[in-house]
């Protein structure tokens, strides 16, 4: 079998990860975390600015575009540690959107766009659609070609702050074939953008509603490149949502583990009991194995083939992984467990969008299946 | 250590190793080969490992990094890790001396006088000395700092008397590790154990075999009637016996290293279960069509990536921070486990035909996967219980406290 992925790591990447736990621990405390989900933009732009500040849109975009010139490598580190605070920014969005423009964006297209959001600028993809397949393909968006302009129409949803982002990359199908317009934020109306209400408290996501939405045709990507695109987005997200699902585990798990050794029943501290002790160290194996997927990910990442394998099993073992932890965490903190109050639940919420986004384990699975045995 | 070698050394050394294992291994000696030390059953098996065994150590393939002084290879641990793999490259058979080269020999390198460096290690790397290990009685299994063999000091002499179980090669064996109770009377029951490295072809000590749920032998019960070894024997000194005992857990389990070479367990090869799987048959289809059944393989599949990539992880220290020991402390733990539910999953496979089992000509591959289903608990039990290893990584690497 030689299209599994191998581990290795980058000196950035190392640098990185220290930068990276010190700066999201630090801004993000729980305390901040929960504020912000009452707050209608859902995070704090001034820990936006910071982050543009630090270079981290930048660092997979190349260097002729403003860029760092590294690669989604270097990228997860900083999603692993905003998983583990529960840091909400568009930094996932707007990481993708680039990607999107690097697979499948002309030269000018690029040019326009990647230095803005090198500097700063979130971005974000609109992809899916109201028959809530994860077969990117299965849309129902469309675009009509005349005179130079494309008029667009349907509605496509989960768009992650969509609202923040100056540029919205939609998926959409031209004459049955599907294509990719770049759309301006301030190309829509107020009206255009529903907030939903999704399981994530932490995070923003919005309707958008393409009807009548006008873009030049020059706005489309290529069509020779439709399928790289798709399938650079899609590897793409799996990786960012791998690093935050990882991230989120090790979180729970430390925040279960606080409760296993604090709280007593019976006179003796409950982490003593292997009814929860055993399960922990069982959940802790599996986050494990996820973060061992995760590197596998990052460092085979590129590599034609071995790279999707990794980033499959990264995401469907960290998928499982969070799912499972939270699931349990929320179990053995017993009644205040099924408090809001108890931060079990923002885990298990967010486990929850992230598999509704790129696909739970067993779609992860599905596809891997095919790439390991047929 | 020696110094580390560069990539050129490395690589001339690699193709030596390639080269070797492709002429001298020999896959199929006409018998069923043991998948581990713990399942060595035959006359025929011992003396075809035994073989083997000397035969790699002969070519340097063997302790190639254990100091040369004492028979080693004195090469940097790199060449150890080469070789190993070239090993696994060529399906090459396991190693014998799994208690000697595995636990006892780090623990008398690391520990040991000069005298016992030099009696113990040489003939112990070459299969000529086989040992055995005296942890588990009847009464006493995961509860091993209960042990109640007594070793009573008599002038220069310990007089030893009772029975420990489940001892694998326990009657070839040379030597024995044991722990043994030299105080009855100690402040807690860990204070009173002495370690030994008994010899076992002694009077007073005899074996019977004991009939595995396999049908096949390989571990006995050993009997000590007024059995009398010299002093000298033991090792770390007289009280210390669970501080040698827990250091040569350390060992045992993987949570410390020092790579003698080879493997005591047969590496399972995950291909072999995806073509077992291909040629089976469901309603009329190929079994990995199967939905369900492909599911299962494919996250079998992750698992199985997931435990040979951390062995990589744990060697990168920038990758494991948090909790430095969590790895090499669930080592043991995930990995018999997966080996005991694939080898189960293997069955699944096998349609009206897992009804057979070794020795039957409709057999599928002559029963392996029956056999190595039944014999993939000695991992889940021996060495300590995945229950106890659960307890461990919770105690050691989670911070919980103890159950007891
Ligand atoms: C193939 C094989 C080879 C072996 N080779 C050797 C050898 O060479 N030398 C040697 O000394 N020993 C050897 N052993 C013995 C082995 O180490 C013991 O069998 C093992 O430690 C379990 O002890 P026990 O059999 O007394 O089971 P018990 O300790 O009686 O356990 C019974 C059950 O209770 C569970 N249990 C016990 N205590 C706890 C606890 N605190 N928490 C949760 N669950 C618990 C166990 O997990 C198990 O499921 C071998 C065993 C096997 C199977």
């Amino acid at each position: 079998m030689d299209n599994l992925g191998t581990i290795g790591t980058t000196e950035e990447q190392i640098e990185l990860m220290d930068v990276a736990t010190n700066f999201c621990r630090d801004k993000s405390p729980i305390d901040k975390v929960r504020a912000l989900i009452d707050d209608d933009l859902g995070y704090d732009p001034g820990i936006w600015r910071e982050i543009g500040e630090l270079g981290w849109l930048a660092i997979a975009i190349p260097e002729a575009h403003d860029g760092v010139g590294l690669s989604m490598a270097e990228v997860v580190p900083i999603a692993e540690q905003m998983g583990r605070n529960l840091m909400s920014t568009p930094f996932g969005s707007t990481t993708l959107a680039a990607q999107a423009l690097l697979a499948g964006g002309s030269e000018a297209q690029q040019a326009a766009w990647l230095p803005k959001i090198a500097a700063g600028a979130a971005a974000t993809l609109a992809l899916r659609e109201a028959n809530g397949d994860w077969d990117m393909a299965n849309i129902d968006a469309t675009g009509v070609e005349s005179g130079g302009k494309v008029t667009l129409s349907g509605k496509k949803l989960l768009v992650l702050w969509a609202d923040s982002a100056e540029l919205i990359i939609a998926s959409i199908k031209i004459d049955g074939a599907v294509r990719f317009a770049l759309i301006e934020r301030s190309a829509l109306g107020d009206d255009a953008l529903r907030r939903e209400t999704v399981i994530d408290e932490t995070a923003r996501s919005y309707e958008v509603n393409l009807d009548g939405v006008i873009v030049s045709a020059d706005a489309l990507f290529d069509a020779g490149r439709t399928r790289e695109t798709l399938e650079k987005i899609e590897l793409a997200a799996g990786l960012i949502h791998a690093a935050e699902m990882t991230g989120g585990a090790q979180s729970v798990i430390d925040y279960t583990l606080e409760y296993l050794k604090t709280r007593k029943q019976f006179g003796k501290i409950i982490g003593s009991y292997q009814a929860l002790k055993h399960p922990t160290v069982n959940n802790y194996v599996e986050y494990e194995k996820a973060r061992t997927h995760l590197y596998s990910a990052a460092h085979s990442w590129g590599e034609q083939g071995r790279g999707e394998v990794a980033v499959r099993m990264a995401a469907a073992q960290s998928h499982s992984s969070y799912s499972t932890s939270a699931d349990r965490a929320i179990q053995f903190h017993g009644g205040f467990g099924f408090t809001h109050d108890c931060d079990a639940q923002l885990h298990r919420r967010k486990a929850i969008l992230s598999g509704a986004l790129i696909g739970d384990a067993a779609y992860q699975r599905s596809k891997l299946a095919s790439l390991l045995f047929d | 250590m020696a110094d580390k070698p560069s990539a050129a050394e490395l690589k001339d050394y690699a193709e030596q190793a390639d080269a070797w294992f492709k002429e001298n291994t020999v896959r199929d000696p006409g018998f069923m080969l043991p998948l581990t030390f713990m399942e060595v059953s035959t006359d025929e098996q011992f003396d075809f490992l035994r073989d083997w065994q000397r035969k790699v150590y002969e070519a340097g393939y063997l302790g190639a990094s254990w100091p040369k002084e004492y028979g080693g290879g004195g090469l940097h641990s790199e060449f150890q890790r080469v070789a190993t793999r070239a090993m696994k490259k060529y399906d090459a058979p396991i190693m014998l001396n799994a208690i000697g080269n595995g636990w006892a020999g780090p623990l008398i390198l690391d520990l040991g006088t000069e005298e016992q460096k030099q009696k113990y290690i040489k003939p112990m790397l070459s299969a000529e000395d086989i040992w055995c290990q005296g942890f588990s009685e009847p009464e006493n299994g995961s509860d091993l700092g209960n042990a109640q063999l007594k070793a009573v000091k008599d002038g220069d002499e310990y007089v030893l008397n009772g029975s420990k179980i489940w001892t694998s090669l326990g009657d070839r064996a040379k030597y024995m590790i044991l722990l043994a109770r030299t105080d009855f009377d100690a402040p807690n029951k860990y204070a009173g154990l002495s370690f030994f490295l008994n010899p076992m072809k002694i009077d007073g000590i005899t074996t019977s075999r004991i009939k595995k749920l396999t049908g096949e032998y390989g571990f006995v019960q050993t009997f000590f009637t007024d059995a009398r070894i010299s002093a000298d024997c033991l090792f770390g000194g007289e009280g210390n016996g669970w501080s040698m005992a827990m250091k040569t857990l350390e060992y045992e389990r993987g949570a410390k290293v020092k790579p003698v070479g080879g493997f005591f367990v047969k590496e399972l090869d995950v291909m072999e279960i995806v073509e077992l799987a291909k040629n089976s048959v469901r309603n009329g289809k190929p079994l990995l069509d199967d939905p369900v059944m492909r599911d299962k393989m494919t996250q079998y599949m992750i698992d199985i990536q997931a435990l040979n990539l951390n062995n990589t992880r744990r060697r990168m220290p920038q990758l494991m921070q948090d909790r430095p020991m969590g790895l090499p402390l669930m080592n043991k733990l995930a990995r018999t486990e997966l080996i005991r539910e694939l080898t189960e999953f293997s069955l699944a496979f096998q349609g009206t035909k897992a009804g057979y089992y070794v020795g039957d000509e409709n057999a599928v591959d002559d029963g392996y996967w029956h056999r190595s289903y039944l014999n993939s608990f000695s991992a889940t039990i021996g060495g300590g219980t995945s229950e106890i290893q659960r307890n461990i990584v919770a105690e050691h690497a989670l911070g919980l406290p103890k159950t007891r």
